[in-house]
């Protein structure tokens, strides 16, 4: 009989040396003349035990990691064919707590599939949704969209159904679905992740987009830095036309939506909708004022249903259980759950979906384990580069969009970069606003000149040169570049340095009473 | 044909491509590891442009190069979750091994090192990638022996 062995084929896996392994095993087996078939799945997320290998069991699958090449001859030798023991055997993978714990909706598949197996997909729920959508009328998928209450998943958390409704609305010849997988901020990796371990569920969810709006034609821009999630993009893209998902008459509705992938080129303000639309256009990605919003005149000047993967990921679960099934799980006006990312110096990290409403604490501890270093944590980014840095004071608030806004933090895409106290904030804050002059499209003057005043204003204020003063400054200019700039990118970059030195002022050299200048 | 020669064929290829700039681009630089600066005006005449617009774009996205990298390209990325993990250190490192600085050419013209912000390998840090592929969980010792290895291959 033949045993199933999944290995993946993950980004993250393979910068462990995945493949190494996968080759490992074939040669083991081949040697040992063992009837061996190996599936590259996408990851489970427990980066922390990449490269993971699972092996098809009666009971389950059994996990084993992290395995180098160097112990797959030991595995083989310790019967890990049948789930044997073995120091790197973790037992059942569903049941290692971290991933019992969660609420996996749009990582269901994620690890369980072949990610470009259509046949695979289709077993496990995939295109559940399209098939619900094609029976619907573009208003009824639009409405089951706004019921779920799904906010835009890429930072801005923006309703979705908005943006569809918009589109559906407009009179246009041609109309686009654009999927931002531009994903650059540090601490994130849902999307690649989704487009390399699950990318049918994106084209699933933008082919539904196409259905709802009158789009035919959908971009995904994905981030050069990404090879891999672009080359099983195009194998699932490919997969997915010949089996009738995608192309001129998806299963014979007489409805068509074709899909191209173009990739990025490495400029990370092209992450904001407006300067991704211009660099689709062939242009440098500039950031266009709004209105007009790209809903109305968006790509090649027509309407634009722009989203982030994630968010059109969580599409076709939507359709497929109902708008109800997804609204049920989280608080408030945050609905459905959200991929959380564990990243930096922490021991366990991850990728952990739940439902908004759990804390910053939980994370960290009942799932990261702490710090990698074993120091205590001293402050977490949430949100990306632009989001605030987090002291102990707020881990226990729930993650909510609006209880992280109350407080001059955000949510945002539930990316999570975990410092621990040997962290200078001074410093943090100087690299936020050093980055911003580096990715700055250079279109509006806070941004553009901000940033770098800001790298210097930090400098005078590490360097105690009329320290007083320059924290006046400081404040100043980040007011400005919040109020004054035309993107997120400027916008944004006060927020971690804003937060680093209210939250840190010792590490600038100030007296914590200068708090309530804040 | 010549590395002009390939230039042009590719633009021509992406002329009629709807913002085909950008494949167009990146299609020369898989080709010739660069976008040289002799091919702009060729370039620029296949998409109808004027050479200030094209070499606008090229200089505006850091993935494109100029001039040709060393054999060996190393990517450090600096970003705050691989920063966390030691990824400033991490860096000096790579400048002293390589032999050049951010954004430089060892003068053996062998090794170029690029900073790269973020790989999305962000719970798995510090990450670097080098000619393309890209590791993780990297410690001063592991990059000495994968950058030996690459550059033994290259």
């Amino acid at each position: 009989m033949t045993i199933t062995l999944y290995v993946p084929r993950d980004s993250a896996a393979l910068a462990v040396g995945a493949d190494q392994v996968a080759r490992q095993i074939e040669a083991q087996a081949r040697a040992r003349s063992a009837d061996v078939r190996i599936v590259r799945n996408g990851s489970r997320g427990l980066f922390w035990l990449e490269p993971m290998v699972e092996v098809a069991t009666p009971q389950g699958r059994v996990a084993y990691g992290p395995v180098t090449g160097a112990d797959v001859a030991g595995l083989f030798d310790a019967g890990f064919l049948s789930g044997g023991a073995h120091a790197l055997n973790l037992g059942l993978t569903e049941e290692i707590p971290y991933l019992k714990k969660q609420e996996r909706l749009t990582f269901a598949r994620m690890g369980l599939t072949d990610p470009v197996s259509v046949a695979d997909y289709e077993a496990h729920e995939g295109f559940a949704g399209l098939r619900r959508a094609l029976t619907l009328a573009p208003a009824e998928i639009v409405q089951q969209v706004l019921d779920s209450g799904l906010r835009g998943r890429g930072g801005a958390a923006f309703p979705a159904g908005i943006k569809w409704k918009t589109v559906l609305a407009a009179e246009a010849p041609q109309k686009y679905i654009v999927c931002n997988a531009d994903e650059g901020d540090s601490g994130t990796f849902s999307d690649r992740m989704t487009m390399e371990g699950d990318p049918l569920m994106l084209v699933e969810g933008m082919a539904i987009a196409g259905m709802a709006t009158g789009a035919t034609e959908g971009y995904i821009y994905v981030r050069s830095e990404y090879p891999h999630a672009i080359a099983a993009l195009d194998e699932a893209i490919r997969h997915a036309g010949q089996a009738g998902f995608l192309g001129d008459d998806i299963l014979g509705s007489g409805r068509s939506f074709r899909l191209t992938v173009r990739k990025a080129a490495g400029a990370y303000v092209c992450g904001e909708e407006t300067a991704l639309l211009e660099s689709l256009e062939g242009r440098r990605g500039i950031v266009r004022a709004k209105p007009p919003l790209p809903a109305l005149q968006g790509l090649f000047g027509q309407p634009t249903v722009i989203n982030n993967v994630i968010t059109l990921a969580s599409v076709p679960l939507i359709l497929a259980r109902g708008a109800d099934f997804y609204k049920h799980y989280g608080m408030g006006r945050s609905r459905g759950t959200l991929p959380f990312q564990l990243a930096g110096n922490i021991r366990h990290g991850g990728l952990v979906e739940k439902a908004f409403g759990l804390s910053l604490r939980e994370l960290l501890y009942d799932f990261g384990g702490g710090s990698a270093s074993g120091r205590p944590i001293k402050a977490v980014q949430v949100g990306g580069p632009l989001g605030a840095y987090v002291p102990e004071s707020q881990w226990d608030l729930p993650l909510d969009y609006e209880a992280y806004a109350a407080v001059g933090a955000v949510v945002g895409h539930g990316g999570i970069v975990v410092h621990d106290d040997t962290a200078d904030m001074s410093q943090l804050a100087r690299y936020a606003m050093e980055f911003c002059a580096i990715e700055s499209c250079g279109k509006c003057t806070p941004c553009r000149i901000g940033s770098t005043r800001g790298v210097e204003v930090i400098d005078k204020i590490t360097g105690n040169q009329n320290r007083p003063q320059q924290v006046i400054l400081l404040r100043d200019l980040c007011d400005t570049m919040l109020h004054g700039s035309l993107c997120a990118m400027g916008g944004m970059t006060p927020y971690p340095v804003l937060s680093a030195i209210n939250h840190y002022p010792e590490d600038f050299g100030i007296e914590a009473p200068d708090r309530a200048a804040a | 044909m010549n590395n002009l020669g390939i230039a042009a064929s590719i633009a021509a290829a992406h002329k009629d491509t709807p913002g085909g700039l950008l494949p167009a681009l990146h299609g020369i630089q898989d080709a010739l590891g660069h976008v040289p600066p002799d091919a702009v005006p060729l370039i620029a005449e296949q998409f109808n442009l004027s050479r200030a617009e094209v070499h606008g774009v090229v200089s505006y996205y850091h993935h494109f190069r100029s001039a040709p990298a060393g054999r060996l390209l190393v990517q450090v990325c600096r970003a705050e979750a691989c920063k966390a993990m030691g990824a400033d250190a991490l860096l000096a490192h790579a400048e002293q091994r390589l032999g050049c600085g951010v954004h430089g050419t060892s003068a053996d013209g062998r090794c170029s090192l690029e900073p790269v912000f973020c790989l999305g390998l962000c719970a798995s840090s510090p990450a670097i990638a080098v000619n393309g592929e890209v590791h993780a969980r990297i410690t001063p010792a592991l990059f000495d022996d994968i950058t030996r290895e690459a550059r033994s291959a290259s």
